[in-house]
């Protein structure tokens, strides 16, 4: 130990003995121990002591490896993070009002949120979408509706984020040929599908085909995007939902890169180099409420990656090594009661993403408990991120945090916590395995459930159900209408896009399809995109495979 | 017959939301009441079946996804079809208040909102258990 740093550990046990114990004789601290929202024990103060297991290497300075400090060495100082509220609701025409409406009050990128059928891969006049059609997110099934859903929206100069997993190729090949048809350059395309189907087996839920195919299909949409569309992020692998199901912050993190592994694995087996495909490999997070660990774990993930794309995949180039994502505020964090404590709740989370270094932020809406959001609830979520950029300063510098004793030696304790899973997940047979076993849906659950239960004792604080109550409150608030003509409108487009497409050829692309899904060294995207173009909807192709590779059914365990 | 109350927990419909249900699961389980989860997007024929072969008091339903003005009118509909309304149903999700309303009037007996205290779950089934008296 340092000469500095000894003489500093000999002036904190002085204080400690001292000065904190002489406060702590009069009155003692709130509560016999605080821990992060994780559960990592939280310490009275830090010092430069705290630091002793954090190499500066690990810490360096932004865009620079391993990229602890942010990903890019000018940050928001050269651009701010993408402002990118979700939206999706009835038909393609009620959610394009909205995108433009989004982009009138400033926003800057599109993200399309669909409705149940569309991401379990259902047609909207399928029997189980009843009630279901354009309801939580907007309903599409062909071509058709998308060229509506983008209307009048430039491709080229705007990002466009679609959360849609077990059918995601699909919707790209469709995103595709609305692209072509228009004669846009493919490569100037910039946006991003989830593709994540690993995480849904693990948290969301949304699956149509078994793990395997799925994983495949994955592959499929990284090569074919890596060829032939340069800006374009064919996969955004995500730990929101995972948190939303209930997981705690570290996992949320950790269980992303087991599934990372697992594609780069899959994609490295075509012989394709990691550097080719890596640079466009991107995230999504959620911004969970423990304001500082949350600073930590954006920083610690970034670090992470970095580590494990050179060391593990032999990754050189920079861009394989630069983790970019996307936050979402945490929307299980919000409640029904006294509902407008959501914007400042909200606006915490908000403002941890960007201190965490963000690439684009969706902000939650106040109505998120109720139903899906206004357009009015949207405007404030939007008009938060505007605040913490435009108004308050923290984007004039990079990484303002780094080097906080606390941040720094959080940062390193979540880094450490995010590798024992991962070696966990290496020793016990990999993560499609553990998926198979229930190993991270039963840790998900059991975090989900302690925490129910910290909630239920009032362990862990929410304001308006468990402290500061207000048992006469009712509250007012103006929801989203659902249209009920929608799955009316919606089905009418489909059945007229059957009886006008050619259906002899669609019956030969079909027969096509089935060939190259049942070899495993072709891409299915080519053949998809032909279908798309030729009327096929999007339920047809996914039930056509699902005659080939079957469905999955999952083993719940509680 | 023992006096344990049996509970069918299901999803029903595409959502995926599992988080709320397993833990409502967890909590009558440990309450020591006998409890099925159905799993994942299950019909509502399917979950009717199950509560009448299972003979449970309860049935239990959760919703995520919107559907549940469709949903619930069916599986009360089933069960009247089978004869079978002495079972509870009890609802949870996210949904408007005013929808919440109008399910219990259509016969849904509770609903169970976001951030429903796990003991208040508990008393609420064996408070509508006991209301219904034995089979």
């Amino acid at each position: 130990m340092s000469k500095e740093l000894d003489s500093l550990r000999k002036q904190l046990e002085s204080w400690e003995s001292h000065e904190l114990a002489a406060f702590l004789k009069k009155s003692p601290e709130r509560k016999p121990e605080f821990r992060t929202l994780t559960g990592l024990p939280v310490k009275p103060v830090y010092t430069a002591l705290d630091l002793a297991g954090t190499p500066p290497e690990d810490i360096g300075l932004p865009g620079q490896y391993p990229y602890t400090r942010g990903a890019y060495p000018t940050m928001y100082r050269g651009r701010l993070w993408t402002m990118r509220q979700i939206a999706g609701f009835g038909t393609a025409e009620d959610t394009n009002q909205r995108f433009k409406y989004l982009i009138a009050q400033g926003q800057t990128g599109l993200s399309v949120d669909f409705d149940m059928p569309t991401l379990m891969g259902y047609d909207s006049d399928h029997p189980v979408s009843e009630g279901e059609v354009g309801r939580e997110g907007v309903a599409i099934d062909t071509l058709a509706d998308m060229e509506h859903l983008f209307d009048g929206i430039d491709l080229e100069n705007i990002s466009v984020s679609m959360t849609i997993n077990p059918s995601a190729w699909i919707l790209l090949a469709m995103y595709i040929a609305v692209a072509e048809k228009r004669g846009l350059d493919l490569n100037k395309l910039s946006g991003t599908i989830q593709a994540d189907i690993l995480k849904e087996y693990m948290a969301q839920k949304e699956w149509a085909f078994p793990i395997r195919p799925s994983v495949r299909i994955v592959r499929d949409c990284i090569t074919h995007c890596a060829r032939n569309m340069r800006r374009y992020n064919p996969i955004n692998i995500s730990g929101y939902h995972i948190s939303e199901a209930g997981s705690s912050p570290v996992d949320e993190v950790a269980f992303p890169l087991c599934n990372l592994i697992t594609y780069v694995e899959e994609v490295v087996k075509t012989g394709m180099h990691v550097d080719e495909f890596a640079p466009r490999l991107a995230f999504f997070f959620v911004s969970q409420a423990d304001f500082f660990e949350e600073i930590a774990k954006f920083r610690a993930v970034r670090r992470a990656y970095a580590k494990i794309m050179k060391e593990r995949f032999g990754a050189s180039n920079p861009e394989s090594m630069r983790l970019r994502f996307h936050t979402q505020t945490a929307a299980a964090t919000l409640t029904k009661p006294q509902y407008m404590v959501n914007i400042v709740r909200t606006t915490l989370q908000a403002l941890s993403a960007v201190l965490g270094g963000t690439q684009s932020l969706h902000t939650n809406g106040m109505d998120e408990a109720f139903a899906i959001p206004t357009e009015e609830a949207m405007k404030i979520a939007l008009r938060t991120q505007q605040v913490i950029a435009d108004e308050s300063n923290v984007a004039n510098v990079i990484d303002p945090l780094g080097g906080s004793y606390y941040v720094e030696h959080l940062t390193t304790q979540m880094e450490r916590a995010i590798f024992e899973v991962i070696e966990e997940v290496d020793r016990r047979g990999g993560t499609i395995r553990m998926i198979e076993e229930g190993w991270f849906q039963r840790r998900i659950a059991d975090f989900a459930y302690e925490t129910a239960i910290k909630k239920a004792k009032g362990e862990k604080v929410v304001l308006g159900v468990n402290k500061f109550v207000e048992p006469d409150e009712k509250p007012k608030i103006e929801t989203h209408p659902y249209d009920p003509t929608t799955a009316q409108r919606q089905i009418a487009r489909l059945k007229q896009v059957r009886s006008t497409r050619n259906q002899r050829n669609v019956d030969a692309l079909f027969a096509r399809l089935v060939e190259v899904a049942r070899d495993e060294n072709q891409n299915l995207l080519p053949i998809t995109i032909e279908l798309v173009r030729a009327g096929a909807s999007m339920g047809e192709i996914v039930e056509r495979l699902k005659t080939l590779w079957g469905t999955y059914r999952e083993t719940p365990v509680f | 017959m023992s006096n344990i109350i049996r509970v069918i927990i299901a999803k029903v419909g595409l959502d995926g939301h599992d988080r709320g249900v397993k833990i409502v699961a967890r909590t009558l389980r440990d309450a020591g009441m006998d409890v099925i989860y159905t799993g994942l997007h299950r019909t509502p024929e399917e979950v009717v079946d199950a509560a009448v072969q299972e003979d449970v008091d309860v049935l239990g339903i959760s919703i995520l996804s919107g559907a549940h003005m469709t949903i619930f009118p069916r599986v009360l509909k089933l069960l009247k079809e089978r004869d079978a309304e002495d079972i509870i149903v009890l609802g949870g999700g996210v949904m408007p208040d005013e929808d919440a309303a109008a399910l219990k009037a259509q016969g849904v007996k509770e609903i169970l909102l976001q951030d429903t205290p796990p003991e208040s779950i508990v008393a609420t089934v064996r408070r509508l258990v006991a209301e219904r008296g034995p089979k």
